[in-house]
């Protein structure tokens, strides 16, 4: 919201200087957005008269001009031609900063002839490219007066941000109401000059509305103007439009514009020429169109608000206006349109047909129903003056929609919820200056809200507007006190898993990234995803349609982006949602880890190797193990989605409990990302892996017994068919003697050769941890046999020969 | 000269001429083994008288214990030789380069939340967290902003095809549903933040379709605006680390708080360096207010009986502006160099004991 000081002062009494303007309104909530003061780099510039200008004795193009500012003479040498004697220019001293030049005037000698300050050209003060001449200033341009004031320039444009709350504040008066209260002055009365009628108007209005729809536009405000002649509006009228950005029209079309900008107040203006009989508030036909002011054609329908007459559609309610009643040059006759419309259907009719305006913006927002015959008035008596002719009298119909309510305000509530005490006096003081009536109660006031403030509906309410103009910097600033003396921990068991699985693969050497939600729709689907109701309606482009179903997909791309940079070896992780459904409970939040390229660079004494499905699953196992998952207990299955690997791949479970998914990507997923591999990854859900149990003891562990005796060590190798699971070795040696054997390893693994097709050689080495003695050769070889028998048993192997 | 002087200056001199170990061992041997020199001698103690082999016993040990002396300080200087002889050959080049350790990071989004958790942890707050896939009442009805309000326009909000028990089903635009789930499940009093995800659907230089808030709430019977001041200052200086950084409350205006206050800190914008801190600007950084009465009656709670208050934070924002950050946009790039460049380190964990930034 723009507008000028002077405009400002218009409608608030003050001493108050332009900055203790602003600052009081930011801290009051109307937050400055930027303040333009062509006058102020101006300041000291005055307005000069040349009484003598004459040919510099040594110089053919320069003038030895004599300058008088009213209280002092200065000689000044001019290159301008059009210096002459008699003229007003502006003038500035030695010592003054000049802004087009970006310098500071010093006495100087111009071939041989002392010149004190300077005649100035627009260039030189900075406000155009003009350097033809020095400024002309008109004859009666007052002698010694700021240069900024006689040029129409000293009057500051003010831009604020107003909150969608305040629709009071889009209007210069409300602006001066609320400085008002703040204690930066008070508020003018209204310039109210009724202008009695003179004939009866011809247009009726008649409210078309059923009792259904009877809100759309309650109440209805008119009056006709004729024998006006329209042109241009006063320039005191266009100065202030053109200084907050609008385009002079017309008398006829700024004074709507004025009321506007200085009331929040829109209204329209109907050429009465092009109207056809009496003015019919209705809802719009569907498939009605109307051309509005803009140019455009639009297409209405039922539960949109128009103003029409008896042929067709001539605005749209509190929106903007019909080309084809508009007022022009030749207009004589008018119809002043003053209503209330709906907020609600405005709005909704304002974003259905795209359509932005200075008043939908001001109806959606609410305004002032019982500013409406005051406005007509101001604004017939404005017309009357500008262009002439005489008023109809005033119709008004339908009823005033009641916005004051009646409120109840304890004092007392000021320090309980905004904390800081307001002598009930100064509380009483604030209302008042808002526009409120208080009815002292004592404890308890009932308080009427003004017409003009939708947004005041509580008690709460009440005590905002107190605090917001007593200032918040008045409220004493208390520490929040600590419900106990020491805090409990922030994080939840899972969400400390979480954080703990991040710092963890972060320490495993890979970098965590944060990517997007959405993802392409035919990627979702690679995924197992895409389904219709998780993709967006309005996504921000077509490639970010889709929630994701899992974020490997997101951290493929980004090292193939990383790779078409030359970083090809890729170790990146997130830990965040994806997504199954649209409930609340259909989001995962998984973490996942990928690798691609090689372990690292080039080294010369630890060669890098391609990345592989057991880099994934050491990850997957890591991160389970840091969240407390029995690690040593899970099963592998062969069973992991899709997008991995088919022999490459699996799951890490408990039982039915799925915990992880780890392997190779597909190769044909990297195909059809463009991605070059290999690249490996895990998936790990980490709020499926069950909570710790918290044991009777609490926190302690379990006695450690230090066996005194030293494991033995035993080596097997096994041939077995290639399809056996090495798990299920390690399984079948580990129930050989669950008591001694403490560890099995897999130490070497070897296909083909002598084994023959479809045979390979697993050799484990198995620790033994004696308990209570030495183990005797004999005790060892049966325990040796015993695990013999158990593989074949279980797997088929035999020892290797 | 005697013959035992004679044999011991043979002795020591062959001692001493030993070039190794072997040389000294043969030395050694020659003197001391079974047939060795002193060997000898002692064995021709048997045929003497008792007195003289009391005499000669004694010198034959003595000579015995110094020849054996004079091996061993043979030995240990040889040794010592030998050990030089060894590291001079085992000398390798320790300026070449390590085995490669690969290194991680955590992304700055992920440190600025654990931040901000350490900081509000410390003042009694908890972690609570919600769905990014909202129903329109719990993004918008129920904190206060019913379907036309000029609020809604201007967050340009994501929406899925589906509905929930008749709603629009949407992305969350803000962290404050989480407020609503929070206080639909629990009684006050309630102390709680809530980082996570939001969506707008914007993009350009300073926005993004996905960014992170965080979100609190306290509510109870007593906390009121000053509360809220304080809370906030004490965050703000915290999270810059700055004790005396000016924060300003200033009224404003969102749906769900009443009174509202958004927050600047102070800053300095001089000739073309941004720095917070003391200076003549101010900088928002966050909104702020009581919890409006018709939130918590949305929540069931009795307005009559609790109040307290909300704030939100955009994560991002905060996180350029401690660690200099210039573009919203890269941190969802995964880019890398980007990762390497702001990212932390695995054991930087921010506690306020053990300090929030390195």
């Amino acid at each position: 919201m723009k507008f000028t000081l002077s405009w400002l002062k218009d409608h608030l009494d003050t001493e108050a200087s332009v900055t203790e303007i602003t600052d009081t309104l930011t801290m009051i909530g109307l937050e400055l957005e930027g303040i333009e003061d062509r006058g102020a780099a101006l300041a000291g510039f005055v307005v000069a008269r040349v009484t003598e200008a004459k040919p510099h004795p040594n110089a053919d193009k320069l003038r030895l001009c004599t300058v008088d500012t009213g209280s002092e003479t200065f000689q000044v040498v001019c290159g301008a031609p059009n210096a002459r004697t008699g003229m007003k220019g502006v003038f500035a001293r030695e010592g003054m900063y000049i802004p087009g030049l970006d310098a500071t005037l010093k006495a100087a000698k111009i071939r041989g002839v002392e010149s004190h300050g300077m005649l100035l050209s627009e260039r030189e003060m900075g406000l155009s490219d003009e350097h033809e001449g020095i400024v002309d200033l008109p004859s009666d341009a007052p002698v010694g007066a700021e240069a900024a004031e006689a040029m129409g320039l000293d009057d500051p444009v003010i831009d604020i941000a107003v909150t969608p709350n305040r629709g009071d504040c889009l209007g210069v008066r409300g602006i001066a109401r609320d400085l008002a209260a703040a204690g930066l002055g008070s508020l003018k009365p209204l310039p109210i000059d009724p202008v009695p009628a003179t004939f009866e108007s011809p247009v009726r209005v008649h409210l078309d509305f059923d009792d259904a729809h009877r809100d759309a536009c309650p109440y209805f405000v008119g009056r006709m103007l004729r024998g006006l002649k329209n042109g241009p509006s006063p320039q005191w009228v266009q100065d202030r439009l053109t200084a907050v950005g609008l385009r002079p029209i017309s008398a006829l079309v700024d004074v709507t514009n004025l009321m506007t900008l200085e009331y929040g107040r829109p209204m329209h203006v109907f050429d009465v020429a092009k109207v056809s009989g009496d003015i019919r508030p209705r809802l719009a036909r569907d498939g009605e169109t109307l051309l509005a002011l803009d140019g455009r054609e639009y297409t209405l329908d039922s539960g949109m608000t128009v103003i029409a007459d008896e042929a067709r559609a001539e605005a749209i309610a509190g929106i903007m206006g019909g080309e084809e009643s508009g007022c022009t040059d030749a207009t004589t006759e008018v119809f002043i349109e003053t209503a209330y419309f709906d907020p609600v259907r405005t709005a909704a009719t304002g974003r259905k047909l795209n359509l932005p305006s200075d008043a939908r913006y001001r109806f959606e927002r609410g305004v002032d129903p019982d500013f409406m015959v005051d406005a007509t008035e101001i604004a017939t008596r404005l017309i009357l003056d500008w262009c002439g002719g005489e008023a109809s009298e005033i119709m008004e119909l339908g009823e005033k929609p009641l916005v004051s309510k009646a409120l109840s305000h304890r004092p007392t509530r000021v320090a309980t919820l905004g904390g800081v005490d307001v002598p009930a006096e100064k509380q009483k003081l604030i209302l008042e200056a808002l526009g409120l009536r208080i009815n002292d109660g004592g404890e308890a006031w009932e308080v009427i809200t003004p017409s003009w403030r939708h947004d005041i509906v509580g008690e709460a309410c009440l005590v905002e507007e107190i605090l917001r103009l007593n200032g918040y910097d008045a409220i004493p600033t208390v520490a929040l006190p600590r419900e106990s003396d020491l805090p409990a921990p922030a994080l939840s068991d899972t969400q400390a898993r979480r954080a703990r699985a991040r710092r963890l693969l972060a320490a495993r050497g890979l970098r965590e990234a944060v990517t997007y939600s959405f993802m392409p729709s035919p990627l979702a689907e690679l995924f197992g995803g895409g389904s219709d109701r998780l993709r967006l309606v309005n996504p921000i482009s077509a490639d970010l349609d889709a929630m994701r179903p899992s974020i490997l997909p997101n951290l493929i791309a980004a090292a193939r982006r990383n790779a078409d940079r030359g970083l090809r070896d890729v170790a990146l992780f997130e830990v965040g949602p994806q997504f199954r459904d649209d409930t609340p409970d259909g989001q995962d939040v998984v973490t996942t880890a990928l690798r691609g390229g090689r372990t690292g660079h080039r080294n010369w004494a630890a060669p890098p190797r391609s990345v592989d499905a057991f880099d994934a699953k050491a990850d997957a196992l890591a991160v389970l193990e840091v969240a407390g998952a029995p690690v040593d207990n899970l099963q592998i299955s062969l069973d992991a989605p899709t997008w991995y690997h088919p022999g490459r791949s699996g799951a890490l479970r408990l039982g039915p409990n799925v915990l992880a998914w780890f392997g190779e990507i597909h190769p044909r997923v990297l195909k059809a990302m463009d991605a070059k591999g290999p690249m490996v990854g895990c998936e790990v859900f980490l709020d499926r892996v069950p909570a710790p149990k918290r044991r009777k003891a609490g926190t302690a562990r379990p006695k450690l017994d230090l066996a005194p005796l030293h494991p033995v060590g035993r080596d097997f190798a096994f041939v077995l068919d290639a399809g056996v699971k090495a798990s299920d070795l390690i399984r079948a040696v580990k129930a050989a003697d669950k008591a001694l054997i403490s560890d099995v390893r897999v130490f070497d693994l070897f296909e083909g050769g002598g084994l023959g097709e479809g045979r390979k050689s697993l050799a484990v080495n198995v620790v033994l941890q004696p308990v209570e003695k030495t183990l005797t050769d004999a005790e060892i070889e049966a325990v040796a046999a015993r695990v013999v028998a158990g593989v074949e048993k279980a797997t088929g192997g035999t020892l290797r020969g | 000269m005697t013959d035992l002087d004679e044999l011991k200056a043979d002795l020591l001199a062959r001692v001493g001429a030993a070039e190794n170990l072997r040389a000294l061992d043969d030395v050694r041997v020659a003197a001391l083994g079974k047939k060795g020199a002193i060997s000898d001698l002692m064995k021709g103690l048997g045929g003497m008288d008792p007195d003289a082999r009391k005499a000669a016993g004694a010198t034959f040990n003595r000579l015995k214990t110094e020849i054996a002396e004079a091996v061993e300080a043979r030995r240990d200087t040889l040794e010592d030789a030998d050990l030089n002889a060894r590291l001079a050959a085992e000398r390798i080049d320790v300026t070449l380069p390590t085995r490669e350790e690969a290194r991680g990071s955590l992304h700055p989004v992920s440190q600025t939340i654990d931040e901000v958790v350490a900081i509000f942890g410390e003042m009694g707050f908890t972690v609570a967290e919600g769905p990014d896939i909202e129903s329109d009442w719990y993004n918008f009805t129920a904190l206060n902003i019913p379907p036309e309000h000029p609020a809604r326009q201007e967050q340009d909000t994501f929406y899925l095809p589906g509905e929930a028990d008749g709603q629009p089903i949407l992305l969350r635009a803000h962290t404050s549903p989480v407020q609503i789930r929070t206080m639909l499940a629990r009684k006050p009093p309630i102390r709680i933040i809530c980082p996570g995800r939001t969506y707008r659907c914007d993009y350009d230089a300073t926005h993004s379709p996905m960014f992170h808030q965080v979100e609190g709430l306290v509510i109870d019977e007593t906390t009121h605006m000053g509360h809220l001041k304080g809370c906030l200052i004490d965050f703000c200086r915290a999270y810059f680390g700055i004790d005396d950084l000016p924060v300003r409350f200033r009224p404003s205006y969102f749906p769900f708080t009443e009174p509202s206050a958004e927050v600047d800190i102070g800053c300095t914008r001089k000739s073309g360096e941004f720095r917070i801190g003391h200076g003549d600007d101010w900088l928002e950084i966050l909104g702020s207010g009581m919890v409006n009465p018709a939130v918590l009656e949305n929540c069931g709670i009795d307005s009559t009986r609790y109040q307290g208050f909300a704030f939100g934070v955009g994560l991002e924002r905060i996180a350029m502006l401690k660690y200099g950050i210039p573009d919203l946009r890269t941190f969802y790039e995964s880019d890398l160099r980007w990762l390497r460049h702001y990212g932390f380190a695995a054991l930087d964990v921010p506690s306020m004991v053990g300090g929030l930034t390195r």
